[in-house]
């Protein structure tokens, strides 16, 4: 079985995200790009699962600009067995997105496409659901357990309440939540061995796509400020202030 | 313009987080209400009440029970037919479904809004919180999803709304629910608690938790929460987790103890009314956003604070 794995090249995790002056998003210019932590997971569930040998090969794919290469190297460094590029200078979004992974997974057959949940700059938690919608496959959002029986896969869920688990039948898209594994390091070894591996650059016209925004960013502006409030000295004064607002037991 | 809503449910009751959906349709024009599931007459009813809501359409179907996405989007994107904008709650089961739905009708989700600027017009947070975007949709159809911390809650009565069958639907027979370990508590649910006590890493084990956290929150009828780093330490379940990965809140009052303020747990409740913090690290970043700080050993200050309060 062959897993497809989208990767995403963000804002690193532990940047703080600056908004520019002129109110037209956020200022990405000579600030460290990783791999979004999310797609991170789903390249180290997909190797696992390799692994496992339940999967033949892993396929790494992201959309995005030239440099979105350096995130498919880290994918090949970490496992992945090849990579496609989709190539754009564009900020595309889920639908679009969804519509390039509906392309190739249509030409390259996947038993599993596992994604994100989110990217951690739009937020969106989006495209591995429309990418399900597209295909007509059944999904697992969230999951924190992934496991392949035969022609199904259990996919334990975090939900609201807890955890929930659904049997889908495969093909099937996953995306991944915080819990499901703890990525691997790359070795040095296997980063030289990654620069080997094979890389395609195709275009989002390739697959037919138009990646033409549906929705206009007007502004981004910073998030309403909440100031300091006051220190108190002791746990007599913290229990004055609660009771004055009327909070005790 | 014509919205329809999803109403999130346990077979039994309307969900809170359906109310301030019914805030945010209300905002772009008529409101009209999805109930999906076997035997749900008892939430049809109770939902007709709503304040403000108009017709509520009503798929009896064993195949909607849990929510599955490939038997429920395919019913909504049918009802959207006579819709102009689909709103689920930024809960799981809104995600799941939201998108799912938005692709079946060719149209590009806006998620978790936090407020409505237009008709086409909407707020939402980008970059965990760090960034707010305006953005404008240019499909024919909206779908959306809405943070609830960020709308008025609708009243549950006052509302005079027709309750109408729906097709029956179907089952896609892909998936099936095996099941679930949904915790259960006498708490108040954590997204729509009054009161909440969040417990971090400095509380060190899961026993102190317990030991700490629970009686404070048991004296003042409080959920209970934490942060990632008390979540990911094992001391007690993921889905007490509050933050941009876990729950959004916004109660009356938040203890945050033991907290430093990570950017990802201010995300999830920095829009409560009240933050009480008390750490031993008066530099901790969870004081720029107190109301109240106190700099003290959580293991004396805590249980001094449940005996006094």
């Amino acid at each position: 079985m062959k897993i497809l794995v989208p990767v995403k090249r963000v804002l690193d995790y532990n940047v703080k995200p600056r908004v520019k002056s002129d109110g037209t998003g956020v200022d990405l210019a000579n600030v460290k790009m990783s791999m979004n932590p999310f797609d991170e997971i789903g390249i180290e569930e997909a190797i696992r699962l390799k692994e496992k040998g339940v999967a033949t090969e892993v396929v790494a794919i992201s959309v995005g600009p030239q440099k979105a290469q350096e995130t498919l190297r880290t994918a090949l460094a970490m496992g992945a067995d090849r990579a496609i590029l989709v190539q754009t200078d564009d900020d595309v979004e889920p639908l679009a997105l969804a519509k390039i992974f509906k392309a190739i997974a249509d030409a390259e057959a996947p038993g599993l496409v596992i994604l994100g949940k989110q990217a951690i700059d739009g937020d969106n938690n989006q495209t591995g659901q429309m990418l399900a919608a597209l295909t007509g496959w059944a999904q697992g959002t969230f999951a924190s357990a992934v496991n392949v029986d035969g022609d199904h896969v259990s996919v334990t869920r975090e939900v609201d309440g807890g955890l929930e688990t659904v049997k889908l039948k495969l093909p099937a898209i996953v995306t991944t939540d915080l819990r499901l594994n703890e990525p691997r390091y790359a070795s040095l070894p296997n980063i030289m061995k990654a620069k080997s591996k094979p890389l395609d650059t195709k275009t989002p016209a390739d697959y037919g796509v138009d990646t033409t925004p549906r929705v206009k960013t007007v502004k981004v502006s910073e998030p309403p400020v909440r100031s300091a409030g006051v220190k108190v000295a002791d746990v007599d004064e913290l229990v004055g202030k609660l009771k004055a607002m009327g909070v005790h037991s | 313009m014509k919205t329809l809503v999803w109403v999130e449910h346990d077979g039994k009751a309307v969900k809170d987080a359906t109310l301030a959906v019914v805030t945010a349709a209300s905002k772009l024009g008529e409101v009209h209400l999805l109930v999906a599931g076997s035997g749900v007459d008892a939430v049809a009813k109770e939902a007709a009440q709503i304040a403000g809501v108009g017709k509520v359409h009503v798929a009896d179907n064993a195949a909607f029970d849990h929510n599955l996405p490939e038997n429920v989007a395919p019913l909504v994107a049918e009802l959207m037919a006579s819709h102009d904008a689909f709103l689920a709650p930024a809960t799981t089961t809104g995600k799941n479904i939201a998108p799912r739905v938005a692709a079946l009708l060719d149209v590009m989700q806006i998620s978790e809004i936090l407020s409505v600027e237009g008709p086409k017009t909407f707020t939402r947070p980008i970059y965990a919180g760090n960034a707010i975007a305006t953005v404008e949709s240019s499909d024919a159809k909206l779908v959306l999803t809405v943070r609830g911390t960020a709308f008025d809650k609708a009243a549950t009565s006052g509302g005079s709304g027709t309750v109408e069958a729906v097709g029956a639907g179907s089952d896609a027979g892909i998936s099936s629910f095996v099941g679930a370990e949904i915790a259960k508590s006498e708490r108040p649910e954590l997204t729509s608690a009054k009161i909440i006590v969040s417990g971090g890493r400095a509380l060190g084990s899961s026993e102190k938790y317990q030991e700490v956290i629970v009686p404070l929150a048991d004296k003042l009828n409080a959920a209970l929460g934490a942060s990632r780093a008390a979540v990911d330490a094992g001391y007690v379940p993921n889905d007490y987790q509050v933050g941009q990965t876990g729950k959004i809140v916004a109660p009356q009052v938040y203890f945050a103890i033991g907290i430093s303020g990570a950017i990802q747990h201010l995300a999830g409740m920095k829009d409560s009314k009240t933050i009480v913090a008390i750490n031993k690290d008066e530099d901790a970043p969870i004081f720029q956003v107190a109301d109240f700080g106190l700099v003290a050993d959580l293991f004396n200050a805590v249980p001094e604070l449940t005996g006094k309060i």
